[in-house]
């Protein structure tokens, strides 16, 4: 590492990327091989050491207070005090020093906020400052747009770039290509725990894709047209709260036809969650319809609208997919354990159960040691398969997928959309919802932008990025004609310009 | 205790998925093994090297290994206890320095009478079974131990599995206590005011006693479904409810026994009592046999149903249960349900069964909170459930030989099965005490921990 540089740590889930940061990071201790820093060997015993070496770590779940404020959760771990032996903390200075070194680098946070009321691009920024006020040289950012909307991962690159200005050397682990191709000055690529590779940013997608799965990956979703059918998922003037009883969704009509792919495309928090969940029986709808190929379906119970031929991916496997201590095979009949061939009456049958397991595991390529290894040893690529297996193995009329790809790498993301896509043209109505453009361009037939629980506009797949993008900042369609007319089209050039755009108009909202 | 065999069988028997993970955990270390240099045994035949995978395993700190620790640390604590409740073996520790081997003597004479009358309370007394060869005495003595120990695990067993089957669920009963409390008292008032057949007024009492349990868990149950009422506090308060209820219910007219001017009700028909397996000299009844039969319904139920199958997604993810279709307040309330059926069933043994044939305040000793250290001891598993109230069975009855041959008083048997438990929910204690090799020791932690 050299100082004021961004080296980009990129590999599949499951490569080694995390385990090579909490090493350096001190959580770890190496079983071989030393660390140097200046030319020194260091050997640290825990995060403590390695904060007084200068080096901070950003971790990809936050470490956080979540009822703090902003400046106790900074001041956490090196507490300001006097008074003496009174030992009172000196809260006045900390939130001095927070404001000063937000100030500092351009990271605006109020000192004063509590940590839960904030959104999770903030709390990173908290994250970050709260590194950077114990004075770090390295700060190692361990997949720290994972958690992002595409407004604060251009907001988060902003800030990296003036870190890297201030001569602070980052350390930037991911698995998106494109961030690292936009930010990066070297890259290391790191496959099952080697390093196999370093690249120039200047490599294109697909050589970085093919280092890191360690072949060739199709970056694009192949398609063919759709042959849309009859109307399946009709909802109308839909109305939902959220858990807060904030409204959520606000009247939203769409409908999705057989043999098509609905994209919902959208900020995430803009309703779309409460939207799914509200269709899945999990969230009451307060007014309006919502019907599967005919038949009203709103007020049935989970159990029923999965019944009825709907397949779901939910956004957040780790907490609505899975049951981690559950076995493989017992997490593939998670939602139709007691249908035969699986269950029968009140009895269990675990001889069909673990052979469909090893069926399905082959068919959806799940690398798992065993049917019977816990779901919660596997990475979040297979994870995720696993889900996808689940639902895609029985017939369906409707196939909801909410972030299907999020925190998977990039050979299950090729799986996955390429299974999505068969869904669709065997004639199952399709709904993608993804924060991610990419994805939701990609795989959709028809697009719907949906902004402050409405739907703000519906598009073809191959309208230009920046419109949609304007969109999801909730600027209507007519303004986004004006601004298209006015403003060139460049092509990538211009992406980080809607993008940025976009993101004050959120945190005007804010 | 030193021939390992048996005790490597009891790990194996336990049919939960946990066991299945836990062993696969055991598959990892052995293949692990290996790979360590200067461990490979190319010389010898094969076999050995099994057995010391086996040696190597039982010094990791895997369940059972911290179990067994935990039992002989118990021990010596209990052991240290005795010495310092005793003034006239303390007071040989005066003069120590001077004449060290009277300290030992009598300390150890002590401990090994004490820990020695445990035994042959609990399992097997020697001179019984002289007196029996001799002609001097009838093979019931030989088996009184057996039998007294027996009798003490029946409602251990239930209280125990009813706990253990609530914490799969992810719902920690306290009030396993208050569901036996009203199960003995629905048992008991079916035993003697039903004038019913024999046969079918016992099994119309057994069922009162579940009835009753299950009615004090179904409260906490649709509250806990409904009203997100945390069931740890409904159970305790409904716990002093039955109780209270219970001392109520003996004073009333109709209820108590009309001969008597204490609190205690009229005697159980002797048709709705359990059948004494063994004859009339020895107390083991029929309960024990309801017990095991619980214990592998409740093994089947948590294992191979349906129920058991969403049951166990929804102590272990109740989101995930959620999306999945499964109604995470039906299966609350009906895990609380079976539990207090179990507990009602224990509460049913200690009117039912030999122990007491009336009502009176304290007729449900300590079951209901015994199980919940039954269910820990025993990981929340069925039939490591039905072992750990083996052994805190063989505990009790052994402690009343202890008390009256010994004069070492029965609440060390408390301290004991407290201190057993206390070890067991602190495994990294236990590793560092015997410098255990790791293995597993976080999922020994997480299995006690979850519930809260």
């Amino acid at each position: 590492m050299e100082p004021g540089e961004i080296h980009a740590l990129l590999g599949e889930n499951g490569a080694g990327k995390s385990t090579l940061m909490n090493v350096l990071y001190g959580l770890y201790q190496p079983d071989e091989g030393e660390i140097l820093v200046d030319g020194k060997p260091l050997k640290l015993k825990g995060p403590s050491d390695a904060i007084a070496a200068g080096i901070g770590m950003v971790h990809q779940h936050f470490m956080l207070v979540p009822v703090f404020t902003v400046t106790e959760n900074i001041m956490l771990g090196a507490e300001q005090v006097r008074g003496g032996i009174a030992g009172f903390l000196d809260r006045r200075r900390a939130r001095r020093e927070v404001a000063e070194v937000s100030e500092r680098y351009n990271l605006r946070v109020d000192p004063d906020a509590v940590i839960e009321d904030l959104p999770v691009g903030i709390q990173q920024r908290v994250e970050i400052v709260k590194a950077l006020t114990r004075d770090v040289d390295l700060l190692i950012l361990d997949e720290p747009t994972a958690v992002l909307t595409p407004q604060e991962t251009e907001e988060l690159l902003t800030v990296m770039r003036s870190l890297r200005a201030a001569g602070k050397s980052i350390v930037f682990i991911t698995h998106k290509l494109g961030e690292v191709k936009a930010i990066a000055d070297r890259i290391t690529v790191i496959r099952r725990g080697k390093t196999v590779g370093t690249a120039s940013p200047e490599a294109s997608r697909d050589e970085l894709a093919a280092l890191m799965v360690g072949r060739n990956v199709r970056l694009t979703v192949d398609k063919g047209t759709a042959t849309p059918g009859e109307p399946m998922l009709e909802v109308a003037g839909l109305v939902v709260d959220d858990d807060r009883q904030v409204r959520a969704v606000d009247g939203v009509d769409l409908t999705v036809r057989a043999g098509e792919v609905l994209g919902v495309a959208g900020v995430q928090g803009n309703g779309q969650t409460e939207l799914i969940e509200a269709i899945m029986g999990l969230r009451p709808v307060l007014a309006g319809t919502v019907s599967l190929g005919g038949d009203r379906i709103d007020g049935w119970t989970t159990k029923k609208v999965l019944r009825a031929g709907v397949g779901y991916v939910p956004e957040d496997r780790s907490v609505d997919g899975l049951v981690k201590e559950f076995s493989v095979a017992e997490n593939l009949v998670l939602d139709i354990y007691d249908r035969p061939p699986f269950g029968a009456g009140l009895a269990l049958k675990p001889d069909a159960i673990a052979t469909s397991a090893k069926e399905r595991i082959e068919q959806f390529d799940v690398r798992t040691s065993s049917a019977d290894a816990a779901v919660g040893t596997l990475s979040g690529g297979n994870q995720q398969k696993v889900i996808v297996a689940r639902e895609l193995s029985r017939p369906l009329k409707l196939f909801i997928a909410a972030q299907p790809t999020r925190g998977v790498d990039v050979g299950s993301i090729e799986f996955i959309h390429s299974r999505i896509i068969r869904e669709r043209d065997i004639g199952t109505a399709v709904m993608v919802v993804s924060s991610e453009l990419d994805e939701v361009i990609g795989l959709a037939d028809r697009i719907a932008v949906m902004y402050r629980g409405r739907i703000i506009g519906i598009v073809g797949p191959d309208t230009p990025r920046e419109e949609i993008g304007l969109l999801m900042a909730g600027i209507s369609p007519d303004a986004v004609s004006e601004r298209a007319d006015a403003a060139p089209t460049g092509g990538a050039a211009t992406d980080g310009g809607p993008a940025s755009d976009a993101g004050s108009a959120s945190e005007d909202e804010a | 205790m030193s021939d390992p065999n048996p005790q490597s069988g009891s790990p194996d028997k336990e049919p939960a998925s946990e066991a299945q993970a836990a062993q696969t955990a055991l598959g990892n270390t052995e293949r692990a093994e290996p790979s360590t240099p200067g461990r490979s045994a190319p010389d010898s035949e094969p076999k050995p090297n099994l057995g010391r995978m086996f040696l190597d395993n039982l010094w990791a700190a895997n369940t059972f290994t911290v179990t067994l620790l935990s039992l002989v640390l118990a021990i010596v604590v209990g052991a240290v206890l005795m010495i310092i409740s005793d003034p006239e073996v303390l007071s040989t520790y005066s003069y120590i320095t001077s004449r060290p081997s009277d300290a030992l003597n009598s300390s150890w004479t002590l401990v090994s009478e004490a820990y020695a009358n445990l035994f042959k309370g609990s399992v097997f007394d020697p001179e019984a079974f002289s007196g029996w060869l001799n002609g001097d005495n009838g093979w019931q003595a030989v088996l009184a131990p057996i039998s007294e120990t027996l009798t003490y695990t029946a409602p251990l067993v239930f209280t125990g599995l009813a706990v253990a089957l609530a914490f799969r669920g992810g719902l920690f009963n306290i009030g396993a206590q208050g569901q036996a409390t009203v199960g003995v008292i629905l048992a008991a008032l079916a035993g003697f005011l039903l004038p019913l057949p024999p046969g079918l007024h016992l099994l119309v009492a057994v069922l009162a006693g579940a009835l009753g349990g299950a009615i004090w868990g179904f409260i906490p149950g649709i509250l806990k479904a409904r009203a997100g009422a945390h069931e740890v506090i409904n159970t305790i308060m409904l716990n002093y409810v039955a109780t209270y209820f219970l001392t109520w219910l003996i004073v009333q007219n109709g209820v108590q026994d009309p001969t008597r001017p204490d609190a205690i009700s009229q005697a159980v028909d002797t048709s709705a009592q359990l059948p004494r397996l063994l004859g009339d000299n020895l107390r083991v009844h029929a309960g024990i046999l309801i017990a095991v039969l619980a214990t592998w319904g409740v093994a089947w139920l948590l294992n191979r149903s349906t129920l058991g199958f969403e049951l166990r997604a929804v102590g272990a993810n109740p989101d995930a249960a959620r999306t999945a279709g499964i109604s995470v307040t039906r299966t609350y309330t009906l895990i609380m349900v079976f539990s207090g059926i179990l507990a009602g069933l224990g509460g049913s043994n200690m009117v039912l069964g030999s122990t007491a044939s009336a009502l009176t305040p304290l007729v449900v000793a300590q079951i209901g909170f015994d199980g919940i250290l039954v269910a820990l001891l025993g990981r929340v598993k069925p039939w490591g459930v039905l072992l750990a109230a083996l052994l805190f069975g063989a505990l009790q009855a052994g402690g009343n030989r202890m008390q009256s041959y010994s004069g070492i008083s029965l609440e060390l048997v408390t301290v004991l099965q407290a201190l057993i438990v206390i070890f067991i929910a602190a495994p990294a204690l236990v590793k560092a005490i015997f410098q255990l090799r790791a293995a597993r020791a976080a999922r020994l932690q997480t299995s006690l921990a979850k519930g809260w």
